[in-house]
């Protein structure tokens, strides 16, 4: 997996509320069996007519914000489905870091296994970062995982949370498969106890 | 020992390591497998020379492509569908792990197959690369839907790395009107919450109008945990739990079942267990309701308009007025004028054989209306079966229904069941989202009964007004 340290880039604002997993990647585009090459129908029904042409006024299809690296967005972010082809389109796009008031929990999960961070502020910072990423790509934001620290383009610092373990593993780019093996005596030992205490499972 | 929820008890029960901040190794009992989510993973296991660390307890099924079509013995048409398929065929094959392929009897969707094999026990941990996997928490289990990468990871670890969640109680009083289902209390409870306002949570499902459902009734509730935003869903086992479990083909048997039985009596949360938040509904109170938006909270009884959308605030008022739009829907409209153009009843929120006999009751003798196109889809070969020797599907045909093979079919329109552009459809599955049943589909999520209803007079209907 990628590492996540540093990133500064351009933010694009999606204040939508409920964005569902069915929105950033539709399920035409489930049928691959890669976790490659997504990033091309992220957001594919919003971002695009039917005959293939950009919807002018989407987000990602303004000039300003065909390079995002930081999506800003609406409440419940990820809803729905638990495909991880939404943080596979993601990423593949080149988004990096997502900014909500709340994500749904699978996706937020899926987010940490792809390289990408998700934040979780209150309403009025995310406020704060929205009306930043609306100022187009001279405002460029930077979010430093290190300090856990968003710096907006006018330099205002807000501070944010991550759990530990998963701060970790996304600085280290650490396969979690390979740490959980690491501790197959324990699984052992449980398998053990288990045959005794509930053999029927 | 201080008082433990449900939750705390099933928790409790399967951690494999503990490290100091809370980070979890815990342990599960059941993966199920479906095509969409799981070829990435196998390939996963593949480049790093690893296996399935517990085949036996590793159960795999193809539901989201498969074509419920009686031609599907020919095999799939769409060649990345067939394709998704045949993977899990190798897949299943290759590491050894129970498989019920897209022509056996058994086959179906997954979150309907596991319970009906008794893969599904009370106290066990059951995840599958599939939000709905919150139905399994019907039985007290727990149960909840994970990415591709959780896939790999319980393929090869048998564990999931969890940090544990809050405890959350919804309390559905008294009795049900009749006309009400479990499909209007899970819709009404997401109504009341939103849907990330079960965010952070597993909830247990308890009050008088739970105990009362069947056993397909509380998977309905549960598998709409999601839909509210919770990790899972959880009622507590009872008689009506063992009396559905018994005899099923994975169940335990004899002296095993005994045993099985004594732990399974301690699954209940103890007098005094502390929730963090507690949500009281009162059962008389839930009427038929229907979504008119594109997310399960937006839900109002069937005797409702459809909302301005300054009725909301924050962000939602945006997020109506875009809803409305891609509904095709005026504010002010009387729900039950709404015309449908589509029925569909099935999923695995509602394509289990006591929604067929709901379905059942209001169809009997009577035809849908002309130029509506309607389809029941099973949930699985055998409710298919069941549903025959009751006559069922005899009653559908003669009213005019498509009656199709096992299959996830148009709750999610991977296969060829999907809405055309602004076709309107009342639906029995569990998501409105945009597009979810196709390309600019519109999705009106109700119960079988109102489903039924629909089918018949053309229009979103309040069923307790069928005589």
């Amino acid at each position: 997996m990628d590492k996540f340290e540093k990133l500064q880039g351009i933010a694009a604002p999606m204040p939508l509320v409920n964005i569902d997993t069915d929105m950033i990647i539709p399920k035409v585009h489930l049928k691959s069996i890669k976790r490659t090459g997504f990033g091309k129908n992220l957001f594919d029904e919003m971002r695009f007519n039917r005959d293939g042409t950009e919807i002018a006024d989407f987000v990602l299809n303004k000039p300003q914000y065909r390079d995002a690296d930081i999506l800003v967005a609406g409440d419940n972010f990820g809803c729905g489905s638990s495909r991880e082809h939404a943080p596979w389109a993601i990423a593949d796009f080149g988004i990096k870091c997502v900014i909500s008031t709340s994500f749904a929990d699978i996706f937020f999960n899926n987010c940490f296994k792809n390289g990408i961070l998700p934040i979780v502020l209150p309403q009025e910072q995310v406020d704060i970062l929205m009306a930043d990423a609306e100022k187009g790509a001279n405002a460029r934001m930077t979010v430093d995982l290190v300090t856990q620290e968003i710096t907006t383009s006018d330099g205002d610092v807000i501070k944010f949370d991550v759990d530990a373990f998963k701060k970790h593993c996304l600085l280290e780019g650490l396969d979690d498969i390979g740490l959980t093996m690491e501790k197959a005596a324990s699984i052992d030992t449980f398998e053990e106890k288990a045959a005794q205490s509930r053999p029927w499972v | 020992m201080s008082p433990k929820t449900l939750y705390d008890k099933i928790w409790d029960a399967h951690v494999a390591h503990e490290a100091e901040d809370g980070t979890t190794l815990l342990y599960i009992d059941r993966h199920l497998v479906h095509e969409v989510t799981s070829a990435q993973a196998f390939e996963g296991l593949r480049m790093t020379n690893r296996t399935v660390r517990a085949p036996d307890k590793t159960i795999a099924v193809p539901d989201h492509n498969v074509p419920t079509t009686p031609d599907r013995v020919n095999g799939i048409e769409n060649e990345e569908g067939r394709i998704q398929v045949a993977a899990l065929d190798t897949n299943a094959k290759e590491f050894g792990i129970h498989y019920y392929p897209m022509n056996d009897i058994r086959q179906g969707i997954v979150h309907i197959v596991g319970p009906e094999q008794g893969w599904t026990l009370p106290g066990m941990t059951v995840v599958c690369g599939d939000s709905h996997t919150a139905t399994h928490g019907a039985f007290g289990a727990l149960a909840h839907g994970i990415g591709t990468s959780e896939v790999e990871h319980v393929l090869a670890t048998q564990t999931l790395i969890q940090k544990k969640s809050k405890n959350m109680k919804v309390e559905i009083t008294g009795k049900l009107q009749p006309g009400v289902t479990a499909k209007d209390i899970t819709l009404a409870v997401i109504g009341e919450t939103g849907t990330a306002g079960g965010t952070g949570y597993v909830i247990e499902y308890c009050g008088e109008a739970i105990r009362d459902l069947s056993m397909e009734g509380r998977m309905t509730v549960c598998n709409m945990a999601i839909e509210g935003g919770a990790r899972a869903g959880l009622i507590a086992p009872d008689e009506t739990t063992f009396k559905y479990v018994n005899g099923r083909a994975h169940a335990p048997k004899g002296a095993q079942w005994e045993a099985a039985m004594d732990w399974w009596k301690t699954l209940y949360t103890d007098e005094g267990a502390e929730f963090d938040l507690v949500v009281t509904l009162k059962g008389e109170d839930i009427q038929p309701v229907v979504t008119w938006g594109t997310s399960p909270e937006d839900v109002l009884p069937i005797t409702a308009k459809v909302p301005f959308p300054e009725d909301f605030t924050g962000g939602k008022v945006d997020a109506v007025k875009r809803a409305l739009d891609y509904m095709g829907l005026e504010s002010g409209t009387n729900l039950t004028d709404i015309e449908i153009d589509t029925v569909f009843i099935g999923s695995c929120t509602n394509g289990r054989i006591e929604d067929l006999r709901a379905v059942a009751d209001v169809v009997k003798g009577k035809k849908i209306k002309d130029g509506m196109r309607a389809m029941i889809v099973p949930g699985s070969g055998l409710v298919r079966a069941q549903a025959e020797e009751e006559g069922l599907g005899d009653i559908f045909v003669e009213a005019g229904f498509e009656w199709r093979l096992a299959g996830c079919s148009m709750c999610l329109a991977m296969n060829p069941d999907q809405l055309s552009e602004n076709e309107r459809c009342a639906s029995t599955s569990n998501r409105n989202f945009e597009g979810r049943q196709g390309y600019k589909g519109r999705t009106h999520l109700v119960s079988p009964a109102m489903a039924a209803a629909a089918a018949l007079t053309g229009k979103l209907t309040d069923v307790r007004d069928l005589t």
